[in-house]
């Protein structure tokens, strides 16, 4: 359990994390925390809540209640002790489509503060297949590149804690694959903790050890794939998922109930 | 782990970095920056000569006179580019959809705006230095000539006019893309209220009292001085440079306020071109 870590040591604790807008609850209240090395799930449909989570976590929306603690540090006043351990990446956010693959990678190693930068962009760029891109607008890439791009730029830091907003939404299958395979080795490799948020099942099973799940910004379930598998009942986490989503209860043992 | 309090020279450089390499890879954007102080300078500066040739009689006080024009012209250029360099380098972190990744990076906002002054100063050196020396070339009026006057015009007017950067990016990040146009507008208030071209006495007793609070005001007043009476007011300079402050005081607390209202409103990551 993540709670028996020393504060220090834990990547992200979220206690009692809500954020309303009006009389409109996006999400909470929800508390997890992610132990080191682990890929967590944040499941959810969509307006379920997941990249608001993941907003709240990264600083740039503001919780209405509850706190983010990473690596014992509290985000809503210590965040910057701790940015240069974190990385994101998301399909709602770009890079300048002007600069080059290379210029990009190049000013957020300065911004992380990144030793031997052009070493890093080189290694970085041969295990993402970039380096024929490299020097090519980064508005001018596939979307699949632009992928691999915003994850080179995830991981120019080698980051302790990486949140992952739906990171293969409108991926084809085979690049979709690429990604998650990059995913799971790097984090065996590096023992990185992820925060993964994403509606796509096939990524879920295969890459998270946990899951979180959340239907209409509430905490519905919060276990591993297997564990959920058995209290719905269900042998794949897709109808797991459409159990969730449609409100179906066949868990008796659910979180809660 | 390093102080976190300390603003980071090699994260405002990566910042400039960013900047230079978006200016290099578009001439365009370089074209435009000289373009329109020139066609500025150029329409005032034949006017003024036509005006002076139709004087006639009094060469003197004609040439003084256009120096003032011609003068006013380029310094209310370093007032307007200064503040659009500012505005214009943070557009393009939201066109781009960037803005979260700086914000998620360990880049921190008062890091943030000294690159944007840095980048202010870059493009008013590329865009309006070129047009001084226009000015000496078609129209004998040499800035730079005016020396230690000149300095303390440029420090009063680039303070104002980052003032004006800071607060017009605090709103772009709170209301986003739609507030966009006060980048382009909102320093032209600055025209008939800054004294720009007129003295103060020119304008009504209960609008004087609004002109004296800003700024620039005291740089046209100035100028005047010094072409007219050929003394640099010191007393306008220092009043000017402390509203600056306070102004710049105010702006950077706006900015805060609205970045943090921006934060609130869960507006940050739906800004986009």
């Amino acid at each position: 359990m993540s709670s028996l870590l020393p504060a220090s040591n834990v990547p992200l604790t979220v206690e009692g994390l809500c954020k309303t807008y009006g009389k409109t609850v996006a999400v909470g209240p929800l508390s997890f925390s992610l132990t080191v090395g682990s890929t967590t799930g944040l499941l959810g449909g969509n307006g379920a809540g997941k990249t608001t989570t993941i907003g709240m976590i990264m600083g740039l929306i503001e919780p209405t209640r509850g706190s983010i603690h990473a690596f014992g540090h509290d985000m809503a006043h210590e965040r910057h002790q701790v940015l240069g351990r974190m990385n994101f990446e998301s399909p709602y956010v770009d890079m300048p489509n002007r600069l080059t693959v290379r210029q990009n990678l190049r000013i957020f190693a300065r911004l992380y503060g990144v030793t031997d930068i052009e070493g890093k962009i080189a290694r970085l760029a041969a295990d993402l297949a970039l380096v024929e891109f490299l020097d090519r607008p980064s508005g001018s890439l596939s979307a699949g590149q632009k992928t691999r791009v915003a994850l080179a730029k995830a991981l120019i830091n080698d980051p302790e804690l990486l949140l992952l907003d739906e990171p293969t939404a409108s991926l084809d299958p085979d690049t979709a694959d690429w990604v998650r395979a990059y995913l799971e080795a790097h984090r065996r490799d590096r023992n990185c903790t992820i925060l993964l948020a994403s509606h796509n099942m096939a990524e879920v099973e295969r890459l998270c050890d946990r899951m979180v799940m959340l239907k209409r910004g509430s905490l519905i379930d919060d276990a591993s794939p297997a564990e959920l598998l058995a209290r719905y009942g269900r042998s794949n986490l897709e109808d797991v998922f459409l159990d969730v989503a449609r409100g179906r209860m066949n868990g008796k043992n659910r979180v809660g109930s | 782990m390093s102080n976190p309090a300390a603003v980071s020279l090699g994260r405002v450089g990566a910042m400039v970095l960013r900047y230079t390499y978006l200016l290099r890879s578009s001439w365009p954007r370089l074209l435009e920056m000289i373009y329109w102080p020139a066609v500025q300078m150029l329409t005032w500066g034949f006017l003024q000569t036509y005006l002076v040739q139709a004087q006639g009689g009094a060469p003197n006080s004609a040439a003084i006179a256009a120096g003032a024009l011609i003068g006013g012209v380029l310094l209310w250029d370093i007032l307007l580019r200064g503040q659009q360099g500012f505005s214009f380098s943070f557009l393009e972190e939201m066109w781009s959809r960037n803005i979260p990744n700086l914000l998620m990076s360990p880049l921190r906002p008062a890091e943030f705006v000294v690159a944007l002054m840095v980048m202010s100063l870059i493009r008013l050196a590329v865009g309006v230095v070129p047009v001084t020396l226009m000015a000496i070339a078609f129209f004998g009026f040499n800035l730079w000539a005016l020396g230690i006057a000149f300095a303390a015009f440029f420090v009063v007017l680039i303070f104002f006019a980052w003032s004006v950067g800071l607060l017009v990016s605090g709103i772009l990040l709170r209301y986003g893309l739609g507030a966009e146009n006060l980048v382009w507008s909102l320093m032209f208030i600055i025209q008939p209220l800054g004294c720009v071209y007129y003295p103060v006495a020119a304008l009504p007793g209960w609008l004087q009292p609004i002109c004296w609070a800003l700024p620039p005001t005291y740089v046209f007043e100035g100028l005047r001085g010094v072409l007219l009476d050929h003394i640099l007011r010191t007393d306008l300079m220092l009043t000017g440079l402390a509203i600056d402050l306070l102004l710049f005081a105010g702006a950077a607390f706006g900015f805060a306020r609205l970045l943090a209202r921006a934060r609130r409103a869960g507006t940050l990551l739906q800004m986009g071109e």
